[in-house]
């Protein structure tokens, strides 16, 4: 659920050098694609409770649905599992049922023939759905179906806003420089963000950029990789300026997104700070970076990110990404049904019930209890559409020279152009 | 191995002279029944060896090379050729240049400072002080510390304002950078090797006392006879004694420096701002994170021929001496 930054795995694994094509993201054979045709393999990355008792269920019940079917189910830290699955993409040898992030590499995986087209299997489900597959379609086909799709706003302490003297949530970019002088007037760090890992910092241009540039703009660049619309250096530009009131918290550059109390989540949530860009998953990792377990409890707050002044883009169109359930090719038989038995009414209710996630099936809307999850849910539905995040969107190679750029901004070593170039430079060797 | 299965036929014609030549058909072939036996045995305790090789070094040393030729994205066949143009874009990427040169100055740095730093507490640590044992082992247990725990206790100690080392140097009215001293690009990667040095200096410590122990006691004695001071010694005795050990750090030291990767990754990630990103940071980050596993292969034949090349190098300009001296 969450977004994976630098690992302990990847650390031990690149200190191999030579080694990390063989060596790193093994892990033990499982029977995977092809090799028994009632046993379904499926991997999920809800390994802590209640989530991964709730698969276990699920599985169970699936299977007595479907005698002589047998769903082996392996559940994983994220991490592992993104590891995993790296590995099992080289040799082919992936799991039945899997999940897939969208975007650029999803196109990757169909264009090298790794994924089932769904299209024409499950054609009520991808209705139901509705526009929250977009993310996962390529060519018009529908490739994955989101079970969890999320948006990324800031997460604030309301009790520290209220110190500050702050009453309503920022709505423009002014009312967020206002509040940003506020809280340091009153001794307040304004924002943490973790741009050691680039991809929260990242976030931040993601947004200007759709603030400042249209829907069918976004919608050509995205297919096209065509940046040199003047809405994408506006977007660096209204970024240097957010910049310049220097809001962050100190050591931002080298700071990690959610690892340790010292992370970027960890600041917003000990109180250290009083805002930070982040996604649905904010408040499970606060939970998980407080001792009582809480995050920041009641004095959790959410705003979507502000309005540009004269920028092109709808201020209520929001970004986000989530995770879909993808079957791969010559999955085992069953492996569909599956996948459309997860995005059932059923299943997608005790998901919401559960707080598992933002649940995609309409009919899971009114299950979902934590209100935090329940406000991002309303904001989600009401936008004309979701921006998945670019990184995701283009791929890792396109998506990660952009990332970098854009840290670069942040450190004040790189210009709105230079930010243009570097993903338009990186999309030229990708051609 | 063949030069050992040549030598039977050389000497059984002797053997057979004495003891009659009845007897000599039955020597020879129980000796080449011996022989063959022991080459069964190495065959069979070096197989695993090579396989192991084989496997874990060989194979991956190759298929990086192949990667390095192909446009990959880690999945599907690899069948986009496409030359050398990987390592032109390698070579032509200034973060992958800057590398380098971190790691080069990491290279110098730590002959810079190392050397002399170990080698006083070496010649400190030999002479006979109250403590000795205890300060030898307070010197030598970070070496001993994973290095990924180590790099995690000093991120936590360098975190801005609320690290102990910022509170500790903020009370005696030592000023600190603004973002921290990881935080800023300019003091990033001299941090890190503080770092490394606090990590590595253990090993040459240890080394070097190792170094002091086959300095002869009877050249210590003989100089004091003659009225050698104790710096005197040091520099006329046992620094030079000491030289092949120190030749031996170097080169370990400048190996080390090359693969630097995991203090790197946890202390900064390569940042702020490319500040300390090594060779070895960037084939992860273009491979691992980026999917550019063509990039990142062509990276690493650098990384490789650039160890490789300073390798043989020190091999023959500097440790020769010390391997001709042996024979």
């Amino acid at each position: 659920m969450r977004r994976s930054g630098r690992t302990a795995l990847s650390v031990l694994c690149g200190s191999a050098v030579l080694l990390t094509a063989t060596a790193c993201g093994g892990g033990e054979e499982s029977s995977a694609a092809g090799g028994d045709d009632n046993t379904i393999t499926w991997w999920h990355n809800s390994n802590n409770e209640p989530g991964r008792g709730f698969y276990e269920q699920v599985a169970a019940d699936f299977e007595a649905a479907n005698p002589g079917v047998e769903v082996e189910v392996e559940a994983m830290a994220h991490e592992d599992m993104v590891d995993r699955l790296a590995a099992a993409f080289q040799s082919g040898d992936l799991p039945d049922v899997y999940m897939e992030r969208g975007g650029g590499e999803l196109a990757d995986h169909v264009e090298a023939g790794l994924v089932t087209d769904l299209s024409d299997e499950v054609p009520d489900t991808i209705e139901k759905l509705g526009g929250n597959v977009s993310g996962w379609q390529a060519d018009g086909q529908t490739y994955a179906l989101p079970f969890s799709v999320g948006v990324v706003g800031f997460w604030y302490n309301t009790e520290l806003f209220e110190q500050a003297g702050i009453t309503e949530a920022p709505e423009t970019m002014e009312d967020l420089y206002a509040a940003i002088e506020q809280l340091k007037a009153a001794g307040i760090t304004p924002l943490s963000v973790g741009a050691g890992d680039k991809w929260p910092a990242a976030h931040y241009w993601y947004y200007t950029a759709l603030r400042a540039c249209g829907q069918e703009v976004l919608e050509d660049a995205v297919t096209s990789l065509d940046f040199t619309d003047e809405c994408f250096v506006e977007a660096g530009e209204v970024l240097q300026e957010l910049l310049a009131t220097e809001p962050f918290n100190p050591g931002f550059l080298t700071t990690p997104a959610q690892e340790g109390a010292t992370s970027a989540s960890g600041l917003l949530a000990t109180d250290q700070v009083a805002m930070e860009l982040a996604g649905h998953w904010e408040p499970g990792v606060m939970q998980g970076l407080t001792e009582d377990g809480e995050g920041l409890g009641e004095n959790t707050g959410w705003f979507a990110f502000p309005a540009i002044e004269g920028g092109a883009g709808d201020p209520t169109a929001q970004l986000g990404g989530g995770d879909a359930w993808a079957v791969s090719t010559g999955a085992a038989e069953g492996s569909v049904d599956l996948v459309e038995y997860l995005l059932s009414d059923e299943v997608q209710i005790g998901f919401a019930e559960n707080d598992m996630g933002l649940p995609t099936n309409p009919a899971a809307t009114d299950a979902v209890s934590d209100p935090a999850l329940a406000q991002l849910l309303e904001v989600r539905d009401a936008s004309p559409y979701i921006q998945l995040y670019f990184d995701t969107a283009f791929g890792a190679s396109i998506g990660g020279a952009m990332n970098d750029s854009i840290a670069l901004m942040f450190a004040d070593q790189a210009t709105p152009e230079d930010i243009v170039d570097a993903t338009m430079q990186a999309a030229e060797l990708e051609k | 191995m063949t030069e050992v299965t040549a030598a039977p036929p050389a000497t059984s014609p002797g053997a057979a002279v004495t003891r009659g030549g009845a007897d000599a058909p039955r020597v020879t072939g129980r000796r080449r029944s011996g022989l063959r036996r022991q080459r069964l045995e190495i065959l069979l305790f070096v197989t695993p060896a090579l396989a192991l090789m084989a496997v874990f070094v060989l194979y991956p040393v190759f298929s990086a090379a192949r990667m390095s030729l192909y446009s990959w994205q880690g999945f599907g066949p690899m069948d986009d050729f496409v030359g050398l143009a990987n390592y032109l874009r390698v070579l032509r990427d200034d973060v992958f240049t800057d590398a380098v040169m971190h790691n080069f100055i990491i290279v110098f740095a730590s002959i810079a400072v190392q050397l002399p730093l170990g080698l006083a507490l070496a010649l400190l640590l030999n002479r006979r002080i109250k403590g000795r044992g205890l300060l030898r082992t307070i010197v030598f247990v970070p070496y001993v510390l994973a290095e990924v725990i180590a790099g995690v206790v000093w991120f936590q100690l360098l975190q801005p304002r609320s690290g102990i080392l910022e509170q500790a140097l903020s009370s005696v009215g030592i000023p600190v950078p603004e973002q921290g001293f990881l935080g800023t690009p300019d003091l990033a990667l001299a941090t890190v090797f503080v770092v490394l040095t606090w990590k590595y200096l253990g090993l040459a410590v240890l080394l070097f006392l190792a170094g002091l122990q086959g300095v002869p006691d009877e050249l210590h004695e003989a100089a004091q006879l003659d009225g050698a001071s104790w710096w005197q010694v040091q520099r006329r005795i046992a620094v030079p004694l000491l030289a092949p050990t120190i030749r031996t750090w170097v080169f370990l030291s400048m190996i080390g420096s090359l693969q630097l990767f995991d203090m790197v990754w946890i202390l900064t990630g390569g940042g702020p701002a490319n500040a300390t990103t090594t060779m070895v940071t960037y084939l992860i980050s273009m491979g691992t994170q980026r999917s550019n596993y063509g990039i990142a292969g062509a990276a690493s034949v650098v990384l490789f021929l650039i160890g490789f090349v300073m390798a043989l190098a020190y091999q023959f300009l500097v440790l020769r001496r010390d391997t001709k001296a042996d024979a």
